[in-house]
């Protein structure tokens, strides 16, 4: 990304003519609002959908909204939506099929996603963005369902002016700065009377739009008030995860009682693969109606905890809990490294607070790595001479 | 001190072994017990152990991808577990699991091996123990195999 | 030349030339292109994803000749809803297709070697694409052999392919069944697949090995060649998963860090080695 100079502020009673310019260039602007007593993304129509005045309080199955003090806009962290639902769609038709005698003709679907301009990306998901655009855009072929939502989309990226009780940013090394991936970054700021945001731009396009609104170059003191909060935060998080090494000591481990233990409290609920916002998995579902002369293909969200995900005639190939729970892990953590050239988590702990029961990869990582070397013993017991 | 020998001595596959030879795999010998569902080896592991179950049920398996474990024969007090610690690769084929609690000797396979090589002749005996039980499980498996119960097609 | 982008989620159909009933619970498609001229070149080891209207799609390996791309075989087992509602499909009607997918057997890394495929069941399908590509080019190998396993003689693929290639010189074929129930005749082997490599005349040291079937009958075929003085690298299984997409997107067909779509199904052994001794993977 070209290096853009400078730095903006942007007042808070401006935002919304960040949202007006958005709006007048076609975009439809989504982002954070209060629902049903979570934080949630949605359509926005101004900014006085955002959650002013919301924090957030999570921790393993707990996830509680409450009341701050001041009324910032963005004084939360991230809830049970990421933006994997608008860019890789949670039900998707695929196309039609019209019965013509003995054969069919198949009718390729008219996609046409709505410009999206994200307002309130964290760092974390910005990863997990960058994390998708590997799987979904750069392997060996594109997705054109991703494909045409990721290309239009405005990214108005902001840091965190606090961490979460399940974040662990930090230890992922994808935030709690925005760094890359963004259109414009901003970092909120309250000071007593004022309420303001540093604005930095990251592609030509923040640049068109900053140019549509009030704004001057933010002082050096506001720069540095920004940076101490963004600094601040990084010293908050609510978890880490040691990742040294971390795809050999998972590898090595396939076996190790750990999976038991875990085995034993999951659900399987699969709560965590919705949340996730780099899990990516989908199957594939063909209907038909009742005439048996129309039929579709739709795409939906899988998860790899279902029996169904494994099928094969026979049964299915992981069959018990232990080893789904395993694969999800595994996956995340060592495997998705060998398939993509990063980690499959960003960090942002999602999983953990979503989780019923509350697991937690950061503590399931760290059981494994303590004792590994108990996870190899040997099986007899020695009944002595009985 | 009391050893495990008279023990040993009781268990079918020591019959009309001399007495001179089973004290001498005495030494190769420890008592062990699996609790139920307890793996007791797993295919392509290091077979160093010839099992002789004193008391329980020990269930061989073969795991099949799209099925898990599928039981191919138990077996219970008086029988001998495993010989792939006798011919090379020394690697075990199948699964052993223990359906109950399982009260077995164990004899280390090295020693065995070891102790035959000192002395051929005790190999020799070993071996056509051995070989009695191979045969029995070949001919009873071959019988399974036929399917002899099923309905004609 | 402009080049279409296919979305490669889209079917397109291809009509039933012959439905054939192999066994009873098999059947082999000849496919050919609803458009006359089109034609799908593949490789050995290949396959499509077949598309039964309303039904739904199965990964099917192509089981026909590699230099014949304008017609497509497949050779099915009806075992769930879609395949029995292939099964019901007749001459002239119309199936979707995707494809060809997938990692091909190393018949060009074969070439000036020994060649021993092993089949079992189904398993002779996606390695038929191989005897045919051998064949049209017999000079360029060393000893070819087939070892083939079936449940009895009723569940015997390509019967009469099998005894003309037995009548070879140049190939040698043993066959064998598992056991032969009451009304079936069989003069061939009786036993286990894996019983015939002690018999077959190749150099471990310079041959390359083809293997499909069950998971766990591959996995017992490679103890017997590695026994038999094969090295791992010489050794090629084909593998099989849930697929729904067979483009790498899906995520069902993970076996470890692979995509069996993409990075299979054909896969040397020694790569994956450490996965197929891990269980529920």
């Amino acid at each position: 990304m070209t290096q853009f100079q400078g730095k903006f502020r942007l007042e808070r009673a401006h935002l919304q003519r960040l949202f007006d310019a958005l709006i007048r260039r076609g975009y439809q602007i989504v982002g954070p609002t209060v629902r049903d007593r979570a934080i949630v993304y949605e359509q926005l129509n101004s900014v006085a959908d955002l959650p002013m005045g919301w924090a957030d309080e999570q921790d393993g199955g707990s996830y509680r909204l409450k009341k701050r003090d001041d009324e910032a806009l963005f004084g939360f962290t991230v809830g049970p939506h990421s933006w994997k639902q608008f860019l890789h769609p949670p039900k998707q038709r695929l196309w039609r099929a019209e019965r013509q005698g003995k054969s069919f003709d198949i009718i390729q679907e008219d996609d046409k996603p709505p410009k999206y301009a994200f307002i309130g990306v964290r760092s974390c998901d910005l990863h997990a963005i960058a994390v998708q655009d590997r799987v979904l855009l750069h392997d060996r072929s594109a997705d054109p369902i991703y494909r045409a939502r990721r290309e239009d989309c405005f990214i108005v990226a902001v840091n965190c002016g606090q961490a979460g009780g399940t974040c662990f940013c930090v230890s992922m090394m994808t935030g709690p700065k925005a760094t890359f991936g963004f259109d414009l970054a901003m970092t909120e700021v309250l000071e007593g009377e004022r309420h303001y945001f540093v604005v930095e731009v990251g592609t030509e396009k923040g640049v068109e739009a900053i140019n549509e609104i009030t704004h001057c170059e933010a002082g050096d003191g506001e720069q540095a008030r920004a940076e101490q909060i963004v600094a601040r935060t990084a010293t908050q998080m609510g978890r880490a995860m040691e990742t040294a090494d971390i795809k050999e000591l998972l590898y090595r481990n396939y076996e190790h009682p750990r999976w038991d233990d875990v085995a034993s409290r999951c659900l399987t609920c699969a709560n965590c693969t919705m949340v996730c916002p780099t899990c990516f998995c989908t199957t594939v579902e063909d209907v038909s109606d009742l005439t048996g002369e129309h039929a579709e293909r739709w795409r939906r969200w899988d998860s790899c905890f279902t029996m169904d995900f494994s099928y094969v005639h026979g049964g299915s190939v992981r069959a018990t809990p232990r080893s789904r729970y395993r694969q999800w892990m595994t996956h995340k953590l060592a495997t998705w490294i060998d398939q993509f050239g990063t980690s499959g988590c960003i960090g942002c702990g999602r999983c953990i607070t979503w989780c019923p029961v509350g697991i937690d990869l950061t503590e399931e990582t760290r059981a494994i790595r303590e004792t590994e070397a108990a996870g190899s013993q040997s099986r007899e017991g020695i009944s002595g001479n009985a | 001190m009391e050893t495990l020998e008279p023990l040993l001595t009781a268990h079918p596959f020591f019959r009309d072994l001399a007495q001179g030879d089973t004290r001498l795999l005495t030494g190769c010998a420890k008592n062990v017990r699996f609790e139920a569902g307890q793996v007791i080896f797993r295919e392509g592991e290091d077979a160093d152990q010839f099992y002789l179950i004193r008391d329980g049920k020990v269930a061989l398996e073969v795991f099949i991808t799209e099925r898990g474990s599928a039981p191919i024969l138990t077996l219970g007090a008086g029988d001998a577990l495993g010989w792939s610690w006798l011919i090379p690769p020394y690697k075990w084929r199948f699964d052993a699991r223990a359906l109950e609690t399982t009260l077995a000797f164990a004899l280390d396979g090295k020693c065995l091996r070891g102790k035959c090589d000192e002395d051929p002749r005790l190999g020799y005996e070993l071996l056509k123990r051995i070989a009695a039980i191979i045969g029995d499980r070949l001919h009873a498996t071959r019988l399974q195999m036929l399917d002899v119960y099923g309905a004609r097609d | 030349m402009t080049t279409k982008t296919i979305d490669p989620m889209l079917p397109l159909p291809w009509r039933i030339r012959r439905a054939r009933r192999d066994t009873r619970d098999t059947f082999t498609l000849d496919l050919e292109p609803a458009k006359a001229g089109d034609s799908l070149p593949f490789l050995p080891g290949q396959f499509n994803m077949l598309y039964v209207f309303g039904a739904g799609e199965v990964p099917i390996s192509m089981s026909g000749d590699p230099a014949n791309p304008g017609s497509m075989t497949h050779t099915v087992r009806a075992v769930g809803a879609v395949t029995k509602a292939m099964s019901k499909l007749k001459r002239g009607d119309t199936i979707g297709l995707r494809g060809p997918f997938g990692a091909r057997w190393p018949v060009e890394e074969a070439t000036g070697k020994d060649v021993v495929i092993i089949a079992g069941g189904i398993g002779l399908a996606p390695l038929r694409p191989v005897i045919y590509y051998i064949l049209a080019r017999r000079e360029r190998y060393g000893r070819v052999t087939l070892l083939y396993g079936a449940r009895t003689p009723g569940d015997v693929l390509y019967q009469s392919e099998l005894e003309q290639w037995r009548g070879r010189f140049d190939l040698q074929v043993e066959a064998t069944v598992d056991n032969i129930p009451t009304g079936q005749n069989w003069r061939g082997n009786v036993g286990v697949v894996t019983l015939l490599i002690a018999g077959a005349g190749f150099d471990p040291a310079q041959t390359l090995a083809m293997i499909c079937g069950p998971e766990v009958m591959m996995r017992f075929t490679v103890i017997e060649l590695l026994k038999r003085g094969m090295s791992e690298e010489s050794i090629f299984i084909s593998m099989e998963r849930n697929m729904k997409c067979a483009i790498g997107f899906c995520g069902h067909c993970q076996f470890g860090p692979t995509f069996i779509c993409k990075d299979g199904p054909v896969f040397r052994f020694d790569r994956i080695d450490p996965w197929l001794s891990k269980r529920e993977i």
